[in-house]
C-alpha cells in the first residue's frame, strides 16, 4: 500500500495504482477531469492532458517535487507522494489553457450535437474554461464521412482521444479504423473507404468523450435530458456481451439503448451491437428499474428515481390517497 | 589545434572501408573490451570518461547505461539514435557517412558493455545512401568476426541491423522511435515506464545518439580518465558542431568543449567569421529547438564572462539569458535576419512534425505558426506577440514528449529577446513586410 496525499485529504492505495485513480478513491470535485483516460482500455490515457496535477513531493525517499505537471492518469503512485490539484494555481492555469486548445477546432454547435448532456468536453468547458477564446486564425472542417450504417462521425468534433482506436484494437479481432495524418491534420478515419460493422462496433459510441461518434439510429431524434433511463437485460446469445443495458425511453418508445456507464462516464461491461441496435422494443428486455444518474447531471434535471412528495399538491389530494401516501410515505423532495 | 578524437581520419581515402579502418586502428576497443574487460567495467570507463549524450538532452552516458535493468534471462537492447534532423544539425550524418566503421566499432563495445546480443541503428529514411554505406560496414564486420557469434572467440554474440524510418522529426524523440522501431506509428509514449525499464519490445533498452556512441571507442582505447581531461568542467571531450547560417565557413567542426564561443565563430580555425563582412544579429547554438540568443549574450554571459562551447557555459542564466548546447546545430544569423521570419519558418517546421498526440502540442504548434505568419506578413495586430508569448507558455512543459517545449523555445526567446522586431512588424507592417526590409532599431518605435 502507498500513502498519498491529494489536495491535502491522506489516502492509502494498492501499489501502481495511479494518481487519478488515487483521486477517484476520494471522489467529489477533487477528482481530475480525464478525457481520453477510460479504466477499461488498456493502454489508454496521457494524451489529453486534462489530468495535469502538480506532484509536490515524488515520495517519502525522494520528497523533491517533479519538474513538470503530470498527467495523473497515467503516473502511478509513491509512498508519501504529495499531489495539488485544485489547489495548485498552475494546474488550474493549465487546465484553462487545456480546454483553450480543445475548442480551438471543437466546434460549439451542442444545440444541435446529439453528445449535448453528457459530452465531456461540455463538462470540462463548464468546469474550467473561460467564456472567450483568444484563437482568431480559420479552423479545420471536413467533408462528410460516412463510416457505415450504424454510427457517425463528425471528425470537425473529434479531439484525438484515441479512446475508440483502443476499443476496436481491444474488442474486436479486425480493427478498421485509426489515425491517420500527424498535428492538427491528424484525424480518425479509415484510411481506404471502410466501414465499421463489426459485432462490437457500437461501443466506440459510448467511449467517445464528445459527439464525434454518434448513434445514427437515435440521431436527432431527442435531446437527452428529455428521455428516461431505465435499467435493463436480456440473456444475449453473444458470450461477449453482458446484455445489461440502459433503456433511454420517450413515453413508450425506446430511443436509444447504450452500454450502463458508472460515475465517471466508464462502460462498466461491453455490449453487442445485438442488443445496442436491434432490441428496441420492452419486450425484448427484463426491466429492472431507472438508472441511477448523478445529481450534476444535465439529464438528472427530468429523471426521478422515487415518487417526490409535493406539499402544495398534497392540500389539494383527496382524503383516500393522503391516507395512502401517509401510510407509504415517499421521499421528500430534496431529502 | 583542437585535438580531434572522432574525426582524426576523417579524410583518410578508403576509410569507409574495413581495412582501411583497422589499419588506422580500427576496431581496437572492440578486442580491448571482449578479451581484456569486463561490460562493468567499459560502463565504468564511460562514467569516468563523463561523456554526456550527443544527441541533445546532455544525461551522461555512463549513468544512463547503469540505469539499464538486467532482470535474468530477459534481452536487453542498445538501439543507435540516427534518426537526425533538427534543423541546423547535420552532424552524424556526416559521421555515419564518412566513417562508418566508427559507428560499428562504438555500437559492439557498446553493445558488450550493456549486456545487448541484438541492437539497432535507426537512421532517418531519406539517408538511403547512408543506410547502404552502414549496411557494407557492418557486413564487413560481420565478415572478419566482428560480429556474428562468439565474436573474436571470446563467447559474446551480437547482431547488429540498420533500420529505416519513415523520415519523421518524432522518431527521433527516444520512445517514438522505439515505437517505430516495433512497427508502430512514431507516437512518443508515456513516462515512466522509461525505455531502462520497458524499452524496445517492452525490454530494457538504451537510446543513444550515434555521436554518443562514436565516442566511445575512444574512451575505451585511451581511458575514461583522459577523455574526461579534454573539455571544461562537466562538459568533457569533444563535440562536433555542424555550423550553418551567415558564417564564411560553414561546416561540421570537431571542437574541444569549452572553446570561446566568439573564437569559434571568428576563427580561421573554425567558422572564420561573419559572411560578407557583416555583423553578427544573433545564434541559435544548439539546434532549432533551443533558444536563440543575440550577440551579446551569446558573445558574453550576463555577467560579463566569455561565453564558452559547454553545457554549463552556453545554459548561464538559464533561458532568460542563456540557452543549451543541444545537438550542436549552431545556426548563425547576420544583422539582416528578420527574426520573426525565422521563428516563424521554425514554427512551420514544429508545427508540421508535432504527431498529435496531445492536444498542447497538435493545436498548439498550428497556433503558434499561424499567429507568426499574420504577423510576418503584415497581418498582425497589438494582441498578437502576447497571445504568441502565452500559447508557447501552455505548451512548454504540459507535453507528452519534448517536441512541445522544440515549438516553444524559440518562440519565447524570440520574443524575449527581440520583442522590438515582433512590435515593428504589427506598428509598421507595409515596412517591415518590404522584401530586404531590416530593423532600423528601437529608436523607431519611440
Amino acid at each position: 500500500m502507498a500513502k498519498i496525499t491529494f489536495d491535502g485529504i491522506e489516502v492509502d492505495v494498492p501499489d501502481g495504482t495511479t494518481i487519478l485513480n488515487a483521486a477517484r478513491t476520494i471522489g467529489g470535485g477533487i477528482v481530475p477531469p480525464a478525457m481520453c483516460y477510460y479504466t477499461p482500455l488498456k493502454g489508454s490515457g496521457g494524451k489529453c492532458r486534462a489530468c495535469l496535477v502538480r506532484v509536490a513531493a515524488g515520495s517519502a525517499k525522494d520528497p523533491r517535487p517533479m519538474p513538470k505537471l503530470v498527467a495523473s492518469c497515467v503516473t502511478p503512485v509513491q509512498d508519501g507522494m504529495v499531489v495539488e490539484n485544485t489547489t495548485s494555481e498552475q494546474v488550474l492555469n493549465v487546465r484553462k489553457g487545456i480546454v483553450e486548445m480543445l475548442l480551438i477546432n471543437h466546434p460549439l454547435d451542442c444545440p444541435v450535437c446529439d453528445q449535448a448532456g453528457e459530452c465531456d468536453l461540455q463538462n470540462f468547458a463548464f468546469e474550467h474554461g473561460v467564456s472567450t477564446t483568444r484563437y482568431e486564425e480559420e479552423r479545420r472542417t471536413f467533408e462528410k464521412i460516412d463510416i457505415g450504417p450504424l454510427i457517425q462521425l463528425h471528425m470537425t468534433r473529434c479531439i484525438l482521444c484515441y479512446r475508440c482506436v483502443f476499443t476496436a484494437d481491444q474488442l474486436t479481432e479486425k480493427r478498421v479504423h485509426g489515425v491517420l495524418g500527424r498535428g492538427d491534420a491528424a484525424e480518425i478515419g479509415t484510411y481506404i473507404e471502410n466501414i465499421i460493422d463489426n459485432e462490437f462496433s457500437g461501443n466506440v459510441i459510448d467511449v467517445c468523450p464528445v459527439g464525434a461518434l454518434t448513434d445514427k439510429t437515435f440521431r436527432f431524434k431527442q435531446r437527452v435530458w428529455f428521455t428516461k433511463p431505465v435499467n435493463a437485460h436480456r440473456d444475449c446469445e453473444n458470450p461477449k456481451c453482458c446484455g445489461k443495458v440502459v433503456l433511454w425511453y420517450k413515453g413508450k418508445d425506446v430511443l436509444r439503448v447504450t452500454a450502463r456507464k458508472d460515475q465517471y462516464g466508464e462502460v462498466k461491461e461491453w455490449i453487442c451491437n445485438t442488443c445496442r441496435f436491434d432490441k428496441k422494443e420492452t419486450s425484448d428486455w427484463t426491466l429492472e428499474g431507472p438508472a441511477h444518474i448523478d445529481r450534476s447531471s444535465v439529464i438528472s434535471a427530468n429523471h426521478y428515481e422515487l415518487p417526490v412528495l409535493n406539499a402544495q399538491v398534497i392540500a389539494d389530494l383527496p382524503e383516500s390517497s393522503v391516507r395512502d401516501l401517509e401510510q407509504n410515505p415517499p421521499m421528500r423532495l430534496g431529502n | 589545434m583542437g585535438r580531434k578524437l572522432l574525426t582524426e581520419h576523417i579524410n583518410v581515402e578508403g576509410i569507409d572501408t574495413f581495412e582501411v579502418y583497422r589499419k588506422h586502428g580500427g576496431y581496437r576497443s572492440v578486442e580491448k573490451a571482449l578479451k581484456t574487460m569486463t561490460p562493468d567495467e567499459v560502463v565504468e570507463e564511460v562514467k569516468k570518461s563523463g561523456l554526456r549524450g550527443r544527441g541533445g538532452a546532455g544525461f551522461p552516458t555512463g549513468m544512463k547505461w547503469s540505469f539499464l535493468a538486467k532482470p535474468e534471462g530477459v534481452p536487453r537492447y542498445l538501439v543507435c539514435n540516427a534518426d537526425e534532423s533538427e534543423p541546423g544539425t547535420f552532424k552524424d550524418r556526416q559521421l555515419m557517412s564518412k566513417l562508418p566503421h566508427l559507428l560499428v566499432e562504438g555500437m559492439i563495445t557498446s553493445s558488450y558493455a550493456l549486456g545487448a546480443n541484438t541492437s539497432y541503428i535507426y537512421i532517418r529514411g531519406e539517408l538511403l545512401y547512408v543506410l547502404r554505406i552502414l549496411e557494407k560496414a557492418i557486413a564487413e564486420a560481420y565478415a572478419a568476426g566482428f560480429l556474428g557469434k562468439n565474436i573474436l572467440g571470446s563467447g559474446y554474440d551480437l547482431d547488429l541491423y540498420v533500420h529505416p524510418g519513415g523520415g519523421a522529426y518524432i522518431c527521433g524523440e527516444e520512445t517514438a522511435l522505439l515505437e517505430s522501431l516495433e512497427g508502430k506509428r512514431g507516437n512518443p509514449r508515456n513516462k515512466p515506464p522509461f525505455p531502462a525499464v520497458q524499452g524496445l519490445y517492452a525490454r530494457p533498452t538504451v537510446v543513444n545518439n550515434v555521436e554518443s556512441i562514436a565516442a566511445v571507442p575512444v574512451i575505451v582505447n585511451d581511458g575514461g580518465d583522459e577523455y574526461a581531461k579534454i573539455g571544461v568542467g562537466r562538459s568533457t571531450g569533444t563535440k562536433l558542431i555542424s555550423a550553418c547560417g551567415h558564417l564564411n565557413k560553414p561546416g561540421i567542426y570537431e571542437i574541444e568543449l569549452g572553446v570561446p564561443v566568439e573564437e569559434f565563430i571568428y576563427s580561421d580555425e573554425y567558422c572564420g567569421g561573419v559572411w560578407k563582412g557583416r555583423d553578427l544579429k544573433a545564434v541559435v547554438a544548439g539546434g532549432s529547438s533551443v533558444p536563440i540568443l543575440p550577440k551579446e549574450l551569446i558573445l558574453k554571459t550576463a555577467a560579463g564572462e566569455p561565453r564558452l562551447m559547454t553545457y554549463e557555459s552556453l545554459s548561464d542564466g538559464g533561458f532568460v539569458t542563456g540557452t543549451m548546447l543541444g545537438s550542436g546545430g549552431f545556426i548563425a544569423m547576420d544583422e539582416t535576419t528578420c527574426i520573426v521570419r525565422n521563428t516563424w519558418n521554425f514554427s512551420r517546421f514544429y508545427h508540421h512534425e508535432s504527431c498529435g498526440q496531445c492536444s498542447p502540442c497538435r493545436e498548439g504548434t498550428g497556433w503558434l505558426e499561424k499567429i507568426l505568419h499574420r504577423l510576418e506578413h503584415g497581418h498582425g495586430n497589438e494582441r498578437d506577440i502576447d497571445v504568441l508569448a502565452s500559447v508557447a507558455k501552455q505548451i512548454e512543459g504540459n507535453t507528452i514528449c519534448p517536441l512541445g517545449e522544440a515549438a516553444a523555445w524559440p518562440v519565447s526567446a524570440a520574443i524575449r529577446h527581440f520583442r522590438d522586431e515582433f512590435e515593428w512588424h504589427v506598428r509598421y507592417p507595409q515596412e517591415a513586410t518590404r522584401p530586404g526590409a531590416v530593423f532600423p532599431g528601437k529608436a523607431v518605435l519611440a
